[in-house]
């Protein structure tokens, strides 16, 4: 094990960034999301040799190129399994993994089910462009019903899936979202993301400007931000419009429902708790439209970390001894046979 | 050999006087539920005690409770044991001991002509006798004429032994293979003492199934004493064999490869990680490791065999030694994340205990059928080491030789086993870690000379690449599936590059053969009129048919490859000193067509697909044909 060094010198965005030249479309939205990674690591303060980038495939998966750490872009869906080899050979290392819609919620949404529940200590990074962008803009399985593309000309049939809720599902003990633009807010969620101990599963929505552009934009343009997007914290009321609207519970429907605030009065509004699993469950699955998209930290209620677990019951079984080799191979009931035996002795 | 046993009228003990055969088949055959998995490896304990050279060979059905009394619930063990070497399971079982019709009608016609078969009467029932689907009685018919029949009542007998502990029928009748093994225990003069302990330890917390089981093992044996005069049933003494001196257990091949893998990771100097997903026959291994923590070993119960070899590639990046078990359909699962350890040139070992196929084909049945797959099964040119184990001791050596080549060139090791050889048994002298030289993996911790940090500079003999563990300060660098650039391995897209790297991939592990012992000729002369040339589990029927074509005066000799990619570097030149080449598989002839290939030899094929390990009888009737 690589013991890590205590004290680690301070460094700058530009120390994170690695010598290879970005290769994505001009206008994409992962260049924001490099950027306010880049921008956040000196913040969080690991050691750059200590940190190790991890990912699959698809436009998102180039992502640990760029970063001047440790990366490995493996192979599609994969960066799960992966990661949980690395994290288990070497608790000490910070992984992070970065994925999107196509890698991470279709051919890897096996790994993404059990990283989850398992619950590694990794940050997970899920570019969300609701299309698969590398292999030329394919509907992914978080494309809205109705998306034209090259393998859906007459609009795809089937109903997407909604990265948090299946997160939720997943029993992940860490939800977040945020957007690619969001340059104040991203650092937060990012740093909120690190200091969780477990999978800390952070979905971006990110736009693709070749092949879904603007799919976000109902509330990701300016105009439309303030009526439609909820930033959420802990202990605060959960309000959005520029505090002119906030969310209540609907106690006889269980569901949550918008309401006016008037003069200030914020009594009948819904206090954010984190740590309320039904909670951020209604609000990651609130219907856009009828209410603003949820963003920030929307769950965070930690739980004993796999690989964290896995080396207790190892310290617990071994009670610090390391094993006999001879011993081992020499177990269970054997016999000599002596030199001079010959068969019929 | 097995026709060694006899069965003429004998005086009664002592010892001495006992018919003393060189070597005695038996095989158990019962209900999935009675238990014959377990008489037969406390048999086999036994046997190994006094001194016997022994192979064992568990045959199963892949039901884990088939309807009882159906054939297809049969499950039997089969063992043979003597003062000479023992190589095979045996051809034919000079004993059968059948726990029902069912058992006696899909094993009986396997037992040696005049074979002695012992036969639990009391389940000769209607019902039973329907299920195996004997219309009538063949106890009472002439069906059995051609061999000795001992039929009794061993559940009537078992439960009147087991009567003063106050079990209840169910549990009573589950002490009827005890009471076989003890019969089986006087028949072959064997002390009881072990499985009494056994029994006393395994039944600890319930004293009571400890008695019972003790009091039908004693019944069984007191009735080989009493029962003996006038009928078929005679006692034995097979004596101890030759051995070379040394401290000897019994083990299975799982085992065996399991601690080998840990004691290859030792010799590298390397903490073990060993992603796996439960799959016949492969799990085994995975059961034995994930009990050696205090070994540095951490198993991982991936959730698919994809996770399972990627969790292990993220371990060996990780600076631990990566390992992933399976079988042929796991492993179909695992090709696309091998051809990612062989372009990021990681040290991976992936073992592939191979079964009958195709998909899901014979899960407890054994095949070799997997060389294609392991050799050729990769989207690219996507080469790797693959070696096999051909019998359960071996399959130590087998391990310890992949952790090193894994570990000293920078490559997925692929280790071919199959579930004949991970479920049987036999005796293996252990070794000392004296017998074995260390190959201590390497980390590079600081750049290259020149100030760059090359990930791919490479070592000059093995061409394996730098090993460079995440968390060395200053070596920060990233790789990956795509292409690499020939020192760096950022992604290089250049045609000269590709073909360099592709180049380079191929003369690293073709140049493995350097470095592994030249092929020898197991039995025989390094030239001649035939070479039969095997690899993996059919080392033993090979063995056997070419030393007895040898007695007969044959010029034939054994050669069993175990570096099967790439090959020996003299393996093309031995074989063309033979005039005729013939090559026994258990699959449609990979080995022969690889043979073809590689050397221009005109390798003719044996072939053999029953999921049924061969016979030496039927590669000495291929020898016999070849020499025509």
């Amino acid at each position: 094990m690589n013991a890590i060094t205590p004290i680690t010198p301070a460094t700058k965005p530009e120390d994170w960034a690695s010598d290879q030249e970005v290769r994505w479309c001009p206008g994409c939205g992962d260049y924001a999301i490099l950027k306010a990674v880049q921008r956040t690591m000196p913040d969080i303060g690991t050691a750059r040799e200590n940190t190790v980038f991890v990912s699959g495939i698809g436009c998102s998966s180039r992502f640990p190129y760029y970063m001047e750490t440790y990366g490995f872009h493996t192979i599609h869906g994969r960066a799960p399994a992966i990661a949980t080899g690395i994290k288990l050979a070497n608790p000490d290392l910070d992984v992070w993994i970065v994925t999107g819609d196509g890698d991470g919620l279709s051919i890897g949404g096996n790994h993404m089910l059990h990283l989850l529940r398992r619950n590694l200590d990794v940050q997970l990074l899920l570019f969300n462009n609701e299309i698969y962008g590398l292999t030329k803009g394919q509907y992914s399985p978080t494309s809205q019903i109705g998306t034209k593309s090259p393998t859906t000309p007459f609009g795809s049939v089937d109903r997407p899936l909604s990265p948090c809720a299946f997160a939720m599902g997943a029993g992940a003990r860490f939800v977040a979202r945020t957007i690619d633009t969001a340059q104040k807010n991203m650092p937060e969620v990012l740093k909120r993301a690190h200091a969780h101990k477990g999978t800390s599963f952070v979905e971006i929505f990110q736009n693709c400007v070749v092949y879904n552009d603007d799919v976000f934009a109902k509330f990701t343009a300016k105009k439309a931000a303030p009526d439609n997007q909820i930033w959420v914290e802990h202990g605060k009321p959960l309000l959005f419009a520029n505090g002119t609207k906030g969310l209540r519970l609907d106690r006889d429907h269980v569901r949550l429902s918008v309401i006016d605030v008037v003069d200030g009065d914020v009594s009948q509004v819904l206090l954010h708790d984190e740590t309320n699993h039904l909670l951020a469950q209604l609000l990651v699955e609130m219907p856009f439209g009828e209410f603003p998209k949820a963003l920030g930290v929307l769950y965070c209620d930690p739980a004993p970390s796999f690989e964290a677990e896995v080396h207790v019951q190892n310290e617990r079984i071994t009670a610090g001894r390391s094993g006999d080799l001879g011993a081992l191979l020499n177990k269970g009931q054997g016999w000599d046979v002596k030199p001079a035996r010959g068969p019929n002795l | 050999m097995a026709t060694a046993f006899q069965t003429d009228t004998t005086p009664l003990p002592p010892t001495d006087n006992l018919p003393h055969p060189e070597a005695v088949v038996v095989r158990f055959a019962g209900d999935s539920g009675d238990g014959m998995q377990l008489t037969g490896g406390q048999f086999t304990l036994s046997t190994a005690l006094a001194g016997n050279d022994l192979a064992t060979f568990p045959d199963f059905p892949a039901e884990i409770r088939a309807p009882q009394g159906t054939t297809f619930g049969v499950s039997a063990f089969q063992i043979n044991f003597g003062s000479i070497d023992i190589e095979t399971a045996g051809d034919e079982p000079d004993v059968l001991v059948a726990m029902n019709p069912a058992a006696l009608k899909t094993n009986i016609k396997a037992l040696r002509r005049g074979g002695l078969a012992i036969i639990d009467s009391g389940e000769f029932g209607p019902r039973n006798l329907a299920k195996a689907g004997y219309a009538v009685n063949p106890l009472e018919t002439h069906e059995l004429d051609d061999w000795q029949v001992m039929a009794f009542d061993i559940s009537a007998l078992t439960l009147e032994a087991v009567k003063p502990f106050g079990l209840g029928n169910k549990e009573s009748l589950r002490c009827k293979n005890m009471w076989t093994l003890g019969l089986a225990l006087w028949m072959f003069d064997r002390d009881r003492a072990p499985l009494v302990d056994w029994l006393k330890t395994k039944f600890a917390k319930n004293p009571v199934l400890a008695d019972a089981n003790i009091a039908a093992l004693n019944a069984g044996h007191a009735y080989g004493e009493t029962a003996e005069i006038g009928g078929p049933l005679k006692q034995y003494h097979v004596d101890a064999a030759e051995a070379q001196p040394g401290h000897y257990r019994t083990i299975t091949g799982g085992e065996s490869l399991a601690l080998g893998l840990v004691a290859g990771a030792h010799l590298a100097g390397l903490s073990m990680f060993f992603g796996s997903y439960p799959i016949t026959p492969a799990s085994p291994i995975l059961h034995h490791l994930a009990r050696l923590k205090e070994f540095g070993v951490t198993t991982f119960q991936a959730e698919d065999e994809i996770a399972a070899i990627c969790s292990a590639i993220g371990a060996s990046y990780a600076g631990q030694l990566g390992v992933t078990s399976s079988s042929g359909p796991g492993i179909a699962l695992k090709g696309e994340a091998m051809g990612l350890a062989i372009m990021t040139e990681l040290p991976l070992v992936i073992v592939n205990s191979q079964r009958g196929g195709p998909s899901t084909g014979l899960p407890t049945k054994t095949e070799q059928s997997d060389l294609y797959q392991a050799v050729y099964g990769r989207n690219g040119d996507a080469p790797l080491v693959v070696i096999s184990a051909r019998s359960p001791t071996d399959s130590f050596d087998v391990a310890i030789e992949a952790c090193r080549l894994a570990t000293q060139f920078m490559t997925p090791v692929m280790v071919l086993t199959d579930g004949y050889i991970a479920n049987a048994a036999e005796p293996w002298r252990v070794p000392d870690r004296k017998d074995y030289t260390p190959f201590p993996a390497h980390f590079t911790e600081e750049p290259e000379a020149d100030g760059r940090v090359l990930p791919y500079a490479r070592d000059p003999e093995t061409l394996g690449r730098r090993w460079i563990r995440p968390g060395t300060p200053g070596l920060m660098h990233r790789i990956g599936g795509i292409e690499k650039a020939l020192d760096t391995g950022n992604i290089n897209y250049e045609p000269a590059n590709h073909q360099a790297m592709t180049d380079i991939r191929k003369a690293k592990i073709d140049g493995v053969a350097k470095f592994i012992p030249a092929q020898q000729v197991d039995v025989g002369n390094e030239t001649g009129t035939l070479v039969v040339v095997g690899w993996g589990s059919t080392y033993g029927p090979i063995r056997k048919a070419v030393q007895r074509a040898r007695s007969a005066g044959h010029d034939v000799a054994h050669v069993h490859i175990r570096y099967l990619w790439p090959f020996p570097a003299n393996l093309g030149a031995l074989l063309k000193g033979f005039g005729k080449v013939l090559v026994p598989e258990m699959n449609t002839g990979q080995l022969k067509t690889m043979l073809r290939d590689q050397f221009l030899v005109d390798a003719r094929p044996l072939n053999k697909v029953s999921g049924q390990p061969f016979k030496i009888a039927e590669i000495e009737a291929a020898i016999a044909e070849m020499l025509k």
